[in-house]
C-alpha cells in the first residue's frame, strides 16, 4: 500500500491502497464516484471511459499507480463548470435532446469518449464521429441519436 | 475484482533492471493486456509487477540513419500522430489503427504488443516485413534481436525473464512498397481472424526483389510464408502470378479453428487478401 495523489474533477485526490488497484475500483469504490460505470471489465465495452491527461482511456485497464500526479476527468466532473449555470455539459443536453440514452450504463462513457473527441478539435464528421466512440458499446440506441448528439455539438461549437 | 500484486515503478531503467534481476516480476506498460490476464482467470497472479510507464528513456518517435526508431513505451495514438510515422512507414499508422479503438490505442504500446507475442498481434507482421529489429537490455548488457527471430513459439519470446524491450529499429529501403490488411469481426475492437503485412521492392523488369509475406492470426506466431514469398521472389504481379502466389499461401498454411474464426476461412481469405493485394499492385 502507499498513498497516490492526483486530481480528480478538479479537486485533489489522495487514495492509500495497492498500486495495482484499478482506476475503476479507486473511483467506485474508494471515492464513491459512482457514476463511471464496469461493464466488461476488460477494455472491450468502454463503460468505464474517462479522461486522463486528455486522453480517453478504459479506467479498468490503469492501475492506479500510473494515475499518480495525474489529472482525471469522470462523468461526475463533466457538468462542474456548467453546473455554475444551473445547466448541464452541453453534450448531457444534446443527449437528453436527440434521446441519445435509453438504459444509460453506456452513457457516461459515450459522455467521456465524446468529449475527448470534442476537445481534441473533432468536427462533425459522421465517420470521424463514430470511429471516437467506436470502443464504446451501446446495446440500445443502434448509435444513430448517438452519433446526431454528438454532432450537434461538434456543429454548435 | 482483480488481483492486486505489489508494484515498483522506477524512473530510471538501471532500477527497472535491478528489480527484474532480484526476482520474478511482470513488467506492464500501458496494461491493456496485463490487466486482463493477471485476474487469477487465465493463470498465477504474478507476484509482482514493474511498472514501465514512467521510464522515460523508452518513449520517443526518431529517425537515424536509415530506420526508424520506436521506443518500447510508445502508443499506438502516438504512432497514428507522427509525422515521422505516416511520412516513412504508413503501412504501421494502419496497423496501430486497427488496434481496439481510442482508449486501447491512448494506452497501448507498441513495446507491449511485441512482448505479449500474440499471434494476433496487429503490429507485428509489419515488423517482420520491414526486417524490424528489437533492442533489449538488462542488467547484463544489451542485445539486438531480428523480428524474425523473436517470436519462438505460442506466446514465447526471445526475451530473458530479466530483460526488457527497450526499442524497435524499422529499417527504412529506398524504393520497398509495403501494404498492410487486416480481416477482423468489426473494424474497430476486434481481434484479427487474419492480419498480413506485404513488402517488396519493384525492380521493373527484373521483377520483385526482397518479397515479405508476413501474417498474423495463422499460426501459433506471427509468421513469414517463405513458400509464398519464393514464388513472388523475381517475379512480376501478373495474374498468374498471383494465382500461383495464393494457391501457394494456401497450402503453406496451418491455421486452427478457434474462437474467432475457423482454419478453413483463414486460409482462404489470407490467399484473398494476398491476391488483391498482387492485382492492386499490377494494376489489373
Amino acid at each position: 500500500m502507499s498513498a497516490y495523489r492526483f486530481l480528480v474533477n478538479g479537486t485533489p485526490a489522495e487514495v492509500d491502497v495497492p498500486g495495482m488497484r484499478r482506476l475503476l475500483d479507486v473511483l467506485r469504490e474508494d471515492l464513491g464516484l459512482t457514476g463511471t460505470k464496469e461493464g466488461c471489465g476488460e477494455g472491450e465495452c468502454g463503460a468505464c471511459s474517462v479522461i486522463l491527461d486528455g486522453q480517453v482511456v478504459d479506467a479498468c485497464l490503469v492501475p492506479i499507480s500510473q494515475v499518480e500526479g495525474r489529472i482525471v476527468r469522470t462523468v461526475e466532473g463533466l457538468s462542474l463548470a456548467a453546473r455554475e449555470r444551473g445547466s448541464l455539459d452541453s453534450l448531457q443536453e444534446a443527449f437528453l435532446e436527440h434521446g441519445a440514452a435509453q438504459c444509460g450504463i453506456c452513457t457516461p462513457g459515450m459522455l467521456m469518449a465524446a468529449r475527448a473527441y470534442l476537445d481534441a478539435g473533432g468536427d462533425d464528421d459522421e465517420d470521424r464521429i463514430r470511429e471516437a466512440i467506436a470502443g464504446n458499446l451501446c446495446r440500445c440506441t443502434g448509435y444513430t441519436k448517438i452519433v446526431d448528439a454528438i454532432a450537434a455539438v461538434a456543429h454548435a461549437d | 475484482m482483480p488481483a492486486e500484486p505489489p508494484i515498483d515503478s522506477p524512473r530510471k531503467l538501471f532500477e527497472a533492471y535491478a528489480h527484474l534481476a532480484a526476482g520474478p516480476t511482470r513488467p506492464i506498460a500501458g496494461g491493456t493486456d496485463v490487466m486482463v490476464a493477471i485476474t487469477g482467470e487465465l493463470g498465477p497472479i504474478p507476484e509482482r509487477m514493474l511498472d514501465l510507464s514512467r521510464l522515460d528513456e523508452l518513449r520517443g518517435i526518431s529517425l537515424e540513419d536509415g530506420a526508424l526508431l520506436l521506443g518500447a513505451q510508445t502508443t499506438y495514438a502516438e504512432i497514428r500522430r507522427s509525422t515521422l510515422c505516416r511520412e516513412h512507414l504508413p503501412a504501421l499508422v494502419e496497423a496501430a489503427a486497427t488496434i481496439g479503438a481510442a482508449q486501447i490505442q491512448n494506452r497501448g504500446t507498441i513495446g507491449g504488443n511485441i512482448a505479449n507475442a500474440s499471434p494476433a498481434g496487429d503490429t507485428l507482421p509489419v515488423l517482420l516485413a520491414t526486417d524490424a529489429v528489437i533492442l533489449v537490455g538488462g542488467q547484463r548488457g544489451e542485445r539486438e534481436v531480428a523480428a524474425s527471430d523473436f517470436f519462438v513459439d505460442y506466446r514465447k519470446t526471445a526475451l530473458a525473464a530479466d530483460e526488457l524491450i527497450l526499442t524497435v529499429r524499422i529499417p527504412l529501403q529506398r524504393g520497398r512498397s509495403l501494404r498492410f490488411r487486416k480481416v477482423g469481426t468489426r473494424r474497430a475492437q476486434a481481434i484479427s481472424k487474419v492480419v498480413m503485412a506485404l513488402a517488396w521492392h519493384d525492380l521493373g523488369t527484373a521483377g520483385w526483389r526482397d518479397v515479405r509475406v508476413a501474417l498474423g492470426s495463422v499460426a501459433a506466431t506471427p509468421i513469414r510464408a517463405g513458400a509464398t514469398e519464393a514464388v513472388l521472389e523475381g517475379a512480376q504481379p501478373t495474374p498468374e502470378v498471383a494465382d500461383r502466389a495464393a494457391e501457394t499461401l494456401a497450402g503453406e498454411l496451418k491455421p486452427i479453428d478457434d474462437v474467432r474464426s475457423t482454419a478453413e476461412y483463414r486460409r482462404m481469405v489470407s490467399a484473398r487478401i494476398l491476391h488483391r493485394l498482387l492485382r492492386d499492385a499490377g494494376g489489373w
